[in-house]
């Protein structure tokens, strides 16, 4: 049981501590409601964000992954953002070819102080996968595939 | 392995819309997991000794806490672990507050998100390595950037309590906005007697050195040893020599060059001391408005300077700092006139800000402290102030109250009276906050003693009408439209950021919220303290304050400073990266990714090249793990093995 079924869809997300996961916090604080599909991941900066932990989410059963980290000149660590920024942008132009829609991921920049912005952030992308819909499973025995999910 | 999982109630915080009783039943199914419980506050003392007597009844080895934010707790919880004989970093923490009982309104759906944090969180418990901190040396200077009443309280309790402290002021002169005002509420202290000797004691401490007319170019290192390039902007005076006599700028023959001290009530020289109390005493050529430095013919100051000051080809100069913690209290800044056009948007001369009517009422000012209509030099009579000038309008982007307005308006209507004994002042107003010891008696005594006839309501529009300006508002109390024929409008401007505030937190690392704001660390319980270690925060630069309240946070950063420094050595998060030489390539990818330049190629007996992390360096982002094509690099305690757990725990069950 990873989900409600029929109520939520697959959500995960990756925010840095510093930047997003405290919006994240803040919009907490606040109450701003948000729709409960989104798991969030902690990591220390989006530049920790490995493309590939995206695909393997997506391809092991995500319907939706969200990166969101420091506004960029904002990064706590100087320049992790930047890395973010080139490597996720590159990673959204490269899901077509693995028969991933891209629209599924989506990275943005979200600061500590704000809560508003993350609140509608989670529920515009919750709302966008949920009009997607559940990812269409992949066919079992592609090789690739494999290699990648291992 | 055995864990534990404690889920917090959070009073009714969780438990209101999360089944705390069954997310511990669930729980305590996950593979691993040997103990499950719930808890009405598990941070409060005895929730604290019940994981210690878990850990020890149950034969723990891995704790989970599902509650509040890490960025809350995280520290409190690993203290409690370790307390019971655990390595700290064997702990995780699922958010079940923040991220899911505030936000989400379904309690069966909040209830099956909190397991699931919690299954995530137990996946990358097993996982976590024990982490040791080492001891580094910390470096027991202070930077404090500003020299407002803020930074010089902090600079002067600082270098009191022993410190070295470097002063870092961007105007040619330190004092800040306290040195513009005439006098201070509720007590009508004259404000540049009581700075003025604290100003002093700046100059003079010898703990204290100052870099004035400088900037803050760039800042690296961390917490215990930064280094800060500091860039002392030129003067086109050499500062050693100048005497500060002024009679360069007594000879200077440019006299419209904008006063940026006196916020351009009136015109200055282009060679200047802003203020006859200024510190430093020194002259600055305002290079915008210098007649040598514009066209390359004029040069009279150099000719009349008897110290040989005068130095039109002086370069910016720059010095290094390495210090160990950095207070920033760089102030605010005031809205342009322009931003209310309905009040003239700055184009009429007898409608002026509240600075500006402070330096008009300031027997250093222009005016010699002789209130006169900027535009003939007369004297008003009917004075109409207007508070929430930018401030509490959403439609300019401020929906914040400036803070001190109510209180200065008071103050500046008293003032009026003593000034023009047969002047009457108006004050239009949206609610009067004087909240502070002794400021609603001293709003009082401004409508009751003083007879400045307050009006509750928003001036519309104001126009000029022959020599007057009709000020066209409501009183809401009334229920009626009014108008004030005025002599002098003066605006309460909203207080704003200090200009280049942004480029200021990019440089140290710390967040500034949508107005330009530095955030605090907690809104409460760490009000000084940023999320960047070793940076604190002093005054109004963290938002709109009125002197106590700077002068209060000045101190508070000074002493968070002096705790930092009570010790010799500070311990460094062993969450850093690591290399396996093993699996190591080579590559150096990781070198030239790495933002801190904390990764060198090491040479091993064999010959072939690898990386290795410099400990004290690192800090910690994990830009190399996701860089190293091998997953030779790992970011402890956020490895690629645990973050996919997490992944999966997620999305393959």
């Amino acid at each position: 049981m990873s989900v409600v079924e029929g109520k939520e869809l697959r959500i995960v997300g990756f925010l840095c501590n510093w930047c997003s996961y405290g919006g994240a916090d803040t919009a907490g604080v606040s109450r701003f409601k948000q729709p409960t599909d989104l798991r969030i991941i902690r990591v220390p900066c989006s530049g920790r964000v490995d493309p590939l932990f995206v695909v393997k989410a997506l391809i092991n059963g995500a319907d939706g992954v969200l990166v969101s980290g420091c506004h960029p000149r904002d990064c706590h660590y100087s320049d992790g953002n930047y890395y973010a920024r080139r490597r996720l942008e590159m990673l959204k132009r490269f899901l077509p070819f693995v028969g991933i829609d891209a629209r599924r991921f989506h990275y943005t920049w979200v600061s500590a102080s704000e809560g508003q912005r993350w609140q509608q952030t989670v529920t515009e992308f919750t709302t966008l996968i949920h009009e997607l819909g559940p990812t269409p499973a992949f066919p079992q025995d592609q090789t690739v595939l494999k290699e990648v999910r291992a | 392995m055995r864990v534990g999982v404690f889920i917090c109630h959070c009073g009714n915080n969780i438990a209101g819309t999360v089944d705390v009783a069954r997310a511990a039943e669930e729980t305590a199914k996950l593979p691993h997991v040997v103990y499950s419980t719930h808890y009405m506050y598990t941070c409060s003392e005895p929730g604290q000794d019940e994981i210690k007597q878990a850990i020890k009844r149950e034969n723990l080895d891995r704790v989970v806490v599902a509650a509040c934010s890490p960025r809350m707790h995280e520290l409190t919880f690993r203290r409690t672990v370790e307390k019971a004989g655990l390595n700290r970093y064997f702990f995780e923490m699922a958010n079940i507050r923040e991220h899911i009982s505030w936000i989400g309104e379904n309690k069966e759906l909040n209830t099956n998100k909190a397991i699931e944090a919690v299954r995530m969180a137990v996946e990358k418990v097993i996982r976590d390595k024990p982490l040791h901190s080492t001891a580094f040396k910390i470096n027991k200077r202070v930077l404090v950037i500003g020299a407002g009443v803020a930074g010089m309280q902090s600079a002067l309790d600082c270098a009191d309590g022993g410190l070295d402290v470097v002063l870092v002021e961007k105007s040619p002169a330190i004092g800040g906005m306290m040195a513009r005002l005439d006098k201070t509420f509720p007590t009508i202290d004259c404000s540049i007697c009581i700075l003025g000797p604290k100003m002093v004691d700046v100059a003079q401490h010898e703990h204290i050195s100052l870099h004035a007319y400088s900037e803050i170019e760039e800042i690296k290192g961390y917490v215990g040893n930064y280094q800060v390039k500091v860039r002392k902007k030129t003067p086109y005076v050499d500062w050693t020599k100048c005497t500060g006599c002024g009679e360069c700028m007594e000879k200077c023959p440019t006299k419209n060059a904008y006063d940026r001290f006196n916020f351009g009530v009136a015109p200055t020289r282009a060679i200047n001391i802003p203020f006859p109390q200024a510190i430093p005493k020194k002259a600055t050529i305002d290079a915008q408005y210098c007649r040598q430095i514009q066209k390359g013919k004029c040069g009279v100051c150099a000719k009349v300077c008897r110290a040989n000051a005068i130095n039109f080809e002086l370069p910016d100069q720059f010095v290094t700092e390495e210090v160990g913690a950095i207070i920033v209290a760089s102030g605010y800044g005031l809205i342009d006139q322009e931003l209310l056009p309905e009040y003239g948007g700055g184009r009429y001369p007898d409608v002026i800000t509240g600075i500006q009517y402070e330096r008009l009422l300031n027997a250093s000012g222009p005016t010699s402290g002789h209130i006169q209509r900027p535009s003939d030099g007369t004297e008003p009579k009917s004075i109409v102030f207007v508070s929430c000038a930018g401030s509490r309008d959403k439609s300019i982007g401020i929906p914040y109250c400036s803070n001190f307005c109510c209180m200065y308006i008071a103050k500046q209507a008293i003032l009026t009276k003593d000034h023009i004994p047969d002047s009457q002042s108006y004050v239009f107003y949206m609610d009067i906050r004087a909240t502070g010891k002794g400021y609603d008696e001293f709003t009082r005594r401004a409508q009751e003693d003083y007879g400045a006839k307050y009006i509750r309501g928003r001036v519309s529009r104001i126009y000029p009408k022959g020599k007057k300006m009709i000020v066209q508002g409501a009183d809401t109390l009334l229920g009626a439209k009014v108008e004030v024929e005025a002599d002098l409008v003066v605006l309460a401007t909203a207080a704003t950021a200090a200009p280049g505030a942004a480029a200021l937190a990019e440089k140290l690392h710390i967040s500034y919220d949508t107005h330009g704001f530095y955030v605090e660390s907690h809104p409460k319980l760490r009000p000084v303290e940023t999320n960047t270690a070793g940076v604190y925060l002093a005054g109004a630069a963290q938002g709109p304050k009125d002197i106590p309240a700077s002068v209060g946070q000045g101190s508070a950063a000074a002493a968070k400073v002096l705790a930092l420094f009570s010790r010799d050595m500070l311990e460094s998060d062993p969450a850093i990266a690591r290399v396996n030489q093993n699996a190591c390539v080579g590559c150096l990818k990781c070198v030239k990714t790495c933002p801190f330049q904390a990764i060198k190629e090491q040479e091993l007996r064999g010959g072939e090249v690898v990386a290795s992390v410099i400990e004290t360096i690192c800090a910690g982002c994990g830009v190399c793990t996701s860089t190293c094509p091998c997953g030779a690099i790992q970011l402890q305690h956020f490895t690629d093995n645990q973050l996919l757990a997490e992944v999966n725990s997620l999305c393959l069950s």
